[in-house]
């Protein structure tokens, strides 16, 4: 019987009832009392000097308060960056300033130029065409290795367009070059991981509120985390210290890391709402958010895999070029190393590794964190040229990966790019995904497909990821400018019911369902006992906030421990109550109980006895019961699984559809399987989107020609199929108290090289010599690929 | 959006006369035009509904066995209204955007607006459909004048489409994967009097008639009449979405599944 409560009980989605009748309260509901409106003038050309802004126009039309340009901004930070890297010589990278509004020169289409505040928004936008720039147009710098190659440059102050080069590790360097030397087979394959627009359902917003009462400010915004935005914000912008500053993040509709960062119209509007002294708001557009918001992925990577004569792999070395864009975005200098040099062993033994990362200035829009973060981009590269060497030795591609997995008995495994990991089972997963992709009907359904003139093919792959972010101490040494702990404040009430308080932010993720099961299970209430707060810094404990598939495994785990506390103290009073000794007290279903005895007392009547302290021990127990607890994960987790896609590829107009797509996946323990499924199906269907339709595309001159709907193609149903998704092999994690590893971009990691694997498989079966083709692998590029 | 005024006519008349106002345009079911306006690429002075005129709107037959569409019917009625007397021109609008646009958006607007990727042009084009307007009848080969130009002079309304219903038609789209219109569409109609192929979304001079097909089906109407042929790639659109290439392979293979499927 699957359980109805509880841990593993796929409990329905409690946030549901109001996100889907419309009673959701997100940030652009929000209007406060006397509320302005902001609206940005942006620059429409990549590159230019600024030579003059004329506000004198827009300043005079009607309902215009003030027009904001950088002058009004001296003395204020630039937004900061969250990691420094070091270069392969030990120097910091490059790191430029990123004003809140443009300084002296613009870097990319849509940087903020100056800003209108008005009395409505319609007041705003006409005034904002009233601005007058006059922009002294530069060439433009796009292409990364142009860029390193003595383009323009993106900024002067700082003399090179490479942020930094990157090596991982370079004590590997000369034994990986050595083991090339002496390979039996090198398989090489150069390819893009195509730039992606994060498009969460809900565009930013952010409405500042600065109160002359207490000189204090408030922020609402679509955040991840608003914690981090206080901080960086506070400390490193604005000056205001962080009990001044309060931060609200309410529901947030999809974030995918785009809103993890800190952006410049969360500092604008905080800072304007002092100056106008009343609250300003801002909505982004659409068309807005496809020019501002963070953008995701962007490298171009060469990729090399050594193998001996059984196809045992020997070293892989990389080379790759990251975009950061224009400015370094909150977390960007971490996501093209750390989150991804890290993971390029996936689930091998591979000896020798070496990874080279260039990141890279560029006139576009800043790059960032997006569903993954530097682990798709590890596991493209690493299953693609997999799949080549399988496909150029003729070994099976589940085959050649079976021969080099880290076996079950070899964990905890240290790999040679530093981490470590603890758990796994990738023979297990394999099998499970060989029964429910029905791996041995693949050539029967291949015969079908041809009969209609259509070639089919399957692809198949594995993947790892690191996440549960992270070792607050490790991060620290590899650059993080924050820890990456989490927190949890457990409040129960008189009467028996409890909220927990805690960092970890959802965004869709279902914490509300999904943390009180955790509670349920260890107390014996029942779930709607327990509620869950989050988003507000004013009344949860600082906390890092939810991303990198962390809030089960990091903030899971503080609840965890908060409530441990809470029912070591509500035995202490059980057993002033039951007049027994403390050791002998046990909580069950609810009820404590004396061991060996039949007397109990309930849940209800102790957490009554701690508010109600009439028969209580004062003397050596405070009243009350409220728990706080902080937990440092001492490593990552290691979520791990393997993946297949069957795709029919329409050799007339390279049309390729995905048939159908398993997935085997390892997550360690499950909280709520109905949720654990949801998450994978969404990123499965993110992960498709960016294998089969997503690209932002910039002209030479730094123009986004993907800048609408019209043009970035989005995953839509009819686009994927109904899944098979599997989470029965578990290795439960080693080192958090729940045992679980985070499910949440596993889905967006794994499936790109599925899908383009089975593409090149259908080609090559039909009797294309087509080797690889870059994502997305559009109906023009397959046909140009088939008849090039 | 740029403020406006806005006015609902009940009449042709009146629409006539509210549309002979400074900047004044008409506003059919608003796919195109609202998102423009909210672009603030568009700033009319008056916005002249045209949705609440009845005798604009629906599917009927005239004495002529012609297939007579109102400019002011939407998508989904014709696809409703149309399946019987003429299915290939149903499933066309059955295949226009989403039910939401499809039950707002007009035949009246989608001709007037000569999307180059738009489905309609290719089928008045094909059939040699005949354009009502309130102040004359165009023939549909005068009609479409390159990229969102058209024969139409200001002010003037599309009040009906005619088209002589093919003895076989079909349309093929191939769509374009982000918006999802026509990457190249072509429409086929067979007629007593010959074969007519209209291509859409593949010429930087909007709908054309691929006369080469025409010829080639007017004397064996089979997919194999097509096999020799092929489309020089010159003025075809080269985008994000395809090469001229790419298109001109998209022409004859559109072309060759309609034949199929008529
Ligand atoms: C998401 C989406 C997907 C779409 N997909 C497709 C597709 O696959 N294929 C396709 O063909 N189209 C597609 N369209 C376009 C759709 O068919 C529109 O309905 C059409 O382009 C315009 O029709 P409308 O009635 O909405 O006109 P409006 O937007 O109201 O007007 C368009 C223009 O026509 C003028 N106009 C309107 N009615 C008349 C009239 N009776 N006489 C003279 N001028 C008039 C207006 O002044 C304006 O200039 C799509 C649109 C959207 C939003």
């Amino acid at each position: 019987m699957p359980k109805d409560h509880g841990i593993g009980a796929s409990s329905k989605r409690r946030e549901d009832v109001r996100f889907l009748t419309g009673k959701g309260r997100y940030t652009d509901d929000i209007n406060l009392r006397g509320q302005t409106h902001a609206v940005f003038v942006r620059s429409q050309v990549a590159h230019g000097k600024i030579r003059k802004i004329d506000t004198s126009d827009a300043e005079a039309m009607p309902g215009v308060i003030k027009v904001f340009t950088a002058a009004d901004f001296d003395g204020k930070g630039g937004v900061p960056c969250g990691w420094q890297i070091h270069d392969r010589a030990g120097n910091p990278m490059l790191e430029p300033k990123h004003p809140i509004l443009a300084e002296g020169k613009v870097r990319y289409v849509g940087d903020a130029v100056a800003c209108v505040v008005a009395e409505t928004l319609a007041e705003a936008r006409d005034a904002a065409e009233a601005v007058v720039v006059d922009i002294e147009e530069l060439p433009a710098v796009v292409d990364m290795k142009a860029a390193v190659k003595g383009g323009a440059l993106v900024h002067d102050d700082l003399g090179s367009n490479l942020c930094y080069d990157w090596g991982f590790i370079e004590d590997n360097k000369a034994a990986t070059d050595e083991a090339f030397k002496t390979a039996h087979h090198v398989t090489t394959l150069e390819l893009v991981n195509n730039r992606l627009i994060p498009n969460a359902m809900e565009p930013r917003v952010a409405i500042g509120d600065y109160s002359q009462a207490g000189d204090d400010y408030t922020l609402y915004t679509t955040s991840q985390n608003p914690h981090v935005i206080r901080l960086l914000m506070g400390a490193f912008v604005l000056s205001i210290p962080e009990h001044k500053l309060r931060v609200v993040a309410p529901d947030v509709g999809g974030g995918f890391g785009s809103k993890i960062f800190h952006y410049i119209e969360e500092a604008f509007v905080t800072h304007a709402s002092k100056v106008v002294n009343r609250p300003v708001k801002w909505t982004c557009s659409r068309s807005e958010s496809f020019m501002t918001d963070a953008h995701g992925r962007d490298h171009v990577t060469k990729i090399e895999l050594a193998l001996d004569k059984d196809g045992h792999f020997q070293a892989i070395r990389t080379e790759t070029y990251a975009n950061m864009g224009a400015y370094l975005s909150t977390f960007a200098p971490s996501v093209p190393t750390y989150l991804h040099g890290t993971l390029m062993a996936g689930n091998y033994k591979t000896p020798h590794i070496y990874v080279n990362v260039k990141a890279v200035f560029t006139n576009t829009v800043p790059v960032d964190a997006y569903r993954g973060a530097g682990r798709p981009e590890a596991t493209y590269q690493l299953e693609r040229v997999i799949d080549k060497a399988a496909r150029e030795m003729g070994i099976d591609p589940i085959e050649i990966r079976r021969r080099n997995f880290v076996g079950k008995d070899e964990f905890p495994y240290q790999t040679p790019v530093a981490v470590q990991y603890d758990t796994g089972n990738y023979q297990a997963t394999m099998d499970k995904l060989v029964e429910i992709a029905d791996i041995a009907g693949f050539e029967r359904r291949r015969a079908e497909s041809a009969k209609k003139g259509l070639l089919r093919g399957l692809g198949v792959n594995c993947y790892i990821e690191a996440c549960g972010i992270a070792p607050s101490n490790l991060v620290g040494q590899l650059g993080a400018r924050a820890g990456l702990y989490e927190s949890a404040t457990v409040r129960v009430n008189a009467t028996g019911g409890l909220v927990v308080m805690t960092g970890s932010h959802s965004h869709g993720q279902g914490h509300e369902t999904a943390f009180p099961q955790v509670i349920s299970e260890m107390i014996g209430i029942p779930e709607n006992m327990i509620e869950v707060v989050h988003g507000d810094t004013a009344n949860t404990p600082m906390g890092m906030g939810t991303y990198g598939s962390r809030s089960l495994a990091v903030g899971g785990s503080a609840m965890v421990k908060a409530t441990n506390k809470i029912i070591a103290k509500a035995k202490k009073i059980a057993a002033h109550l039951m007049e027994a000794s403390e050791g002998d007290i046990e909580l069950k279903d609810g009820k404590f109980s004396v061991a060996g005895t039949d007397k109990s007392v309930d849940w209800g009547a102790v957490c009554l006895a701690a508010y109600v302290p009439h028969n209580y021990p004062l003397e050596s127990l405070e009243p009350g019961l409220e728990e706080t607890a902080f937990y440092d994960p001492s490593n990552f987790t290691y979520p791990a699984g393997a993946y297949a896609c069957e795709v029919e590829v329409d050799p007339e107009t390279g049309k390729v559809t995905v048939c159908s797509f398993a997935a085997a996946d390892d997550f360690g323990n499950i909280v709520n399987p109905m949720i654990v499924s949801g998450q994978v199906h969404g990123g499965l269907a993110q992960g498709i989107g960016q294998a089969m339709l997503e690209a932002a595309a910039y002209d030479g001159n730094g123009q986004l020609l993907s800048g609408s709907y019209m043009d970035y193609a989005m995953p839509r149903a009819d686009d994927v199929p109904f899944y098979k998704v599997d989470h029965s092999c578990q290795t439960p994690c080693t080192h958090n108290p729940l045992g679980v590893k985070g499910c949440g971009e596993a889905g967006a990691i794994g499936s790109p090289p599925a899908v383009v694997n089975a593409v090149i498989d259908a080609l090559q079966h039909g009797g294309h010599n087509v080797t690889h083709i870059d994502m997305p692998v559009s109906p023009s590029r397959v046909w140009s690929a088939i008849n090039g | 959006m740029y403020n406006f005024d806005f006015v609902k006519p009940t009449s042709l008349a009146e629409a006539v006369k509210a549309m002979a106002k400074e900047d004044a345009q008409a506003l059919g079911g608003g796919q195109t035009l609202i998102p423009t306006l909210k672009q603030r690429l568009a700033s009319p002075a008056v916005l002249v509904s045209l949705s609440g005129i009845a005798e604009m709107k629906g599917v009927c037959v005239g004495d002529d066995g012609a297939l007579c569409i109102g400019g002011g019917t939407t998508h989904a009625t014709v696809a409703k209204e149309a399946a019987g007397k003429f299915p290939a021109l149903a499933a066309l609008a059955a295949g226009i955007g989403d039910p939401a646009v499809r039950n707002r958006g007009t035949i009246g607007g989608s001709l007037a607006n000569n999307d180059p990727s738009a489905c309609y042009p290719s089928a008045v084009l094909a059939t040699g459909a005949t354009i009502i307007t309130n102040t004359r009848k165009i023939a549909a080969d005068d009609f479409f004048e390159g990229l969102f130009t058209t024969a139409l002079e200001p002010g003037e309304i599309i009040t009906e489409v005619r088209f002589p219903v093919p003895e076989r038609g079909a349309y093929a789209k191939f769509q374009q994967p982000a918006s999802r219109f026509a990457l190249t569409g072509a429409f086929v109609a067979k007629y007593g009097s010959g074969v007519r192929v209209a291509i859409t979304g593949a010429s930087e001079n909007g709908v054309f008639r691929w006369t080469a097909a025409e010829k080639a089906l007017s004397a064996n109407f089979s997919a194999g009449a097509l096999d020799g042929l092929s489309v020089a790639s010159d003025s075809l659109i080269g985008d994000l979405h395809g090469t001229p290439a790419y298109r001109a392979n998209l022409v004859k293979v559109m072309t060759r599944r309609a034949v199929a499927a008529s």
